[in-house]
């Protein structure tokens, strides 16, 4: 775990150090990033000039569903948003030589071509979360000021789960790197937007069986001081670090099984 | 530098592997949805054993197998069945450890972070394996001289040349001191010097600071120049085993004797010799590989007038054809 941390370290700050010489480059790619983001937002924005709540949400409240993703799916994809690659390396036969280094697979595929532009999704996370803050009028007590740090991190944890999982899969099925994207990308875009725009059997499923939701739905309901939907007890907006441990423990499950299949296969 | 000590759990044995077996379960698309699955036997009980500071050539046609042997003594892949020991270590159980221990170059694909100065690669490679700063300094320097790659290390690696690129995946695999260097077709597609250079650096690597080289190629002649000791592989198994003069023997090559004479003779006659072809006044005549050409050229030269004679050693690769033909049709 040290030792994984440490490779990591080394790995993204070669990359940095190499990012760093086109200064220029840099920070256009990384303004990219926020724009490129930023839209999604601007979305949001264009439909609340026509109306005033969007399924019953303000552009407050919205503001802070959205940002509290965009920060978890921010730190999650600047961390661990290289692992899609991992089904080129399998292709390409260049696994193999992360195999023959001394430092953690997994390390080495997430760190690889570390990406600090990624901050661009984060900065404009926090910019649309901090709006959210000053706007809404939240009822601030201890637990729900522990929650939102506790929310963010969790949901970055699980996020980063979904992503090592994803990659694990693509061991098995070659090409699947659009998969993935469909379950991190596609649920990053649905937790963005109030869950009762949603079909109600779908929101279930999606809370049950996408470990998602507890990303921010629940507790960003708590935190702005909404009952739970669907009847669900508000202890569940506390769930997020449980959520976030056994997600990374299936996840880790899922790589070590990847690789001993790929180990044993060569493909 | 020093050489490596003698020390290791098998003894001087660098490298054993015993019955060494690699089954893949190959599915085949047959139809639309329907996959035929087959079994292919990738290595089909290999044993040898290496030992310390010795330089073995691992040779066979493609999809022999020696690949996957390979990837098995490097920990990647995991055999399907036998005992292997790298070092006193079994690869594919402790692959982390085994890696401060080996270098390894696949020659058709690179070590190196393909986006990023040579440089960069080396000082990761040294933090990584977490090498000594003054045993790093000296291993590269070597390199960088040997390999000449000191106007290369700022050049990212995506604008290297084959050869160039061969040469710095060879000096990373060798920064952190590895005991056991395992090469995989190191000079494919390079051009002469390039060949020469990196051939001339593995024999110098291996005289003086006694590593243990296993190499795979399709090049003969890195054979030639390098190993003393070659492993045949068809099909998954061992084919031969020993130096390369026996390959001749068991192959049934032979040397061509080019005569040229002073006029135009019918075919020459000397005995153990027998006359491939005659054109004008120069004939060739071979000999078996296994003896002497001396008697013959006596014999040539006392009955004939003779003005020049040149002496070709056989072709390994027909060599190895020809062993392969003997085993395919019994």
């Amino acid at each position: 775990m040290v030792d994984g941390i440490r490779a990591y370290r080394m790995i993204a700050a070669m990359w940095i150090r190499s990012t760093m010489t086109y200064r220029a480059s840099f920070a256009m790619t990384l303004f990219g990033n926020f724009a490129a983001t930023a839209f999604d937002f601007v979305a949001i924005l264009l439909m609340f000039s026509h109306v005033d709540a969007l399924g019953g949400f303000t552009l407050g409240e919205i503001a802070f569903l959205y940002g509290a993703t965009g920060i978890a799916f921010g730190i999650a994809d600047l961390v661990m948003g290289s692992m899609d690659r991992l089904g080129r390396r399998v292709r390409d036969g260049t696994l193999d030589t992360l195999l023959v280094r001394p430092a953690p697979v997994l390390v080495q595929v997430a760190a690889d071509r570390f990406a600090l532009r990624r901050l661009g999704r984060i900065t404009q996370g926090v910019l649309v979360f901090g709006y959210a803050l000053t706007v809404v009028d939240i009822d601030w007590t201890p637990a729900r000021a522990l929650l939102v740090p506790v929310m963010l991190l969790s949901g970055a944890a699980i996020f980063s789960a979904v992503f090592t999982a994803g990659a694990a899969f693509q061991f098995l099925a070659q090409d699947s790197a659009e998969v993935q994207n469909a379950f991190t990308y596609g649920g990053n875009t649905l937790l963005q937007y109030p869950p009762s725009i949603f079909a109600r059997e779908l929101v279930r499923g999606v809370t049950f069986v996408l470990p998602l939701a507890f990303v921010n739905w629940l507790p960003a309901l708590y935190v702005l001081g909404r009952e739970a939907p669907a009847g669900l007890p508000s202890w569940l907006a506390f769930l997020p670090p449980v959520v976030a441990v056994v997600c990374c423990a299936l996840a880790s499950l899922a790589w070590r099984a990847g690789l001993r299949s790929y180990r044993s296969t060569g493909s | 530098m020093s050489r490596h000590p003698e020390s290791s759990a098998d003894g001087t044995d660098h490298i054993v592997v015993d019955d060494l077996q690699k089954v893949f379960d190959v599915r085949k698309k047959t139809g639309l949805v329907r996959r035929e699955k087959h079994r292919v036997r990738a290595v089909d009980g290999i044993s040898f054993t290496v030992p310390r500071g010795e330089m073995v050539g691992y040779i066979g046609p493609n999809g022999a197998g020696k690949s996957t042997t390979i990837k098995m003594l490097t920990g990647i892949l995991t055999p399907s069945a036998g005992r292997v020991r790298v070092a006193g270590i079994e690869p594919a159980r402790d692959r982390t450890r085994l890696t401060r221990r080996i270098g390894v170059v696949f020659g058709q694909r690179t070590t190196l972070w393909w986006d990023l100065p040579l440089i960069d690669s080396y000082r990761l490679m040294h933090r990584m394996y977490r090498v000594e700063d003054r045993r790093f300094r000296e291993n590269l320097d070597r390199c960088v001289e040997l390999l000449e790659l000191g106007e290369l290390l700022d050049t990212p690696v995506r604008q290297l040349s084959l050869g160039q690129r061969m040469r710095g995946d060879i000096a990373a695999a060798l920064l952190h001191d590895p005991e056991v260097l395992y090469l995989d077709e190191p000079t494919i597609g390079l051009d002469v010097i390039s060949k020469t250079k990196v051939r001339t650096f593995l024999r110098d690597l291996n005289a003086e600071r006694g590593t243990t080289v296993l190499l795979t190629t399709h090049d003969l002649q890195d054979i030639e120049q390098l190993c003393e000791r070659v492993m045949v592989i068809d099909h998954g198994r061992l084919m031969y085993d020993g130096a390369l003069a026996g390959l001749h023997e068991i192959g049934e090559s032979e040397r061509t004797l080019v005569v040229d004479l002073a006029e135009e003779l019918p075919p020459v006659d000397a005995p153990g010799a027998r006359v491939l072809k005659v054109e004008g006044p120069r004939q060739w005549l071979a000999i078996p590989a296994a003896a002497s050409a001396a008697p013959v050229v006596t014999a040539v030269a006392s009955a004939y007038p003779l003005v020049d004679l040149s002496v070709r050693e056989p072709d390994i690769e027909a060599v190895i054809a020809k062993m392969y033909e003997d085993r395919a049709a019994p």
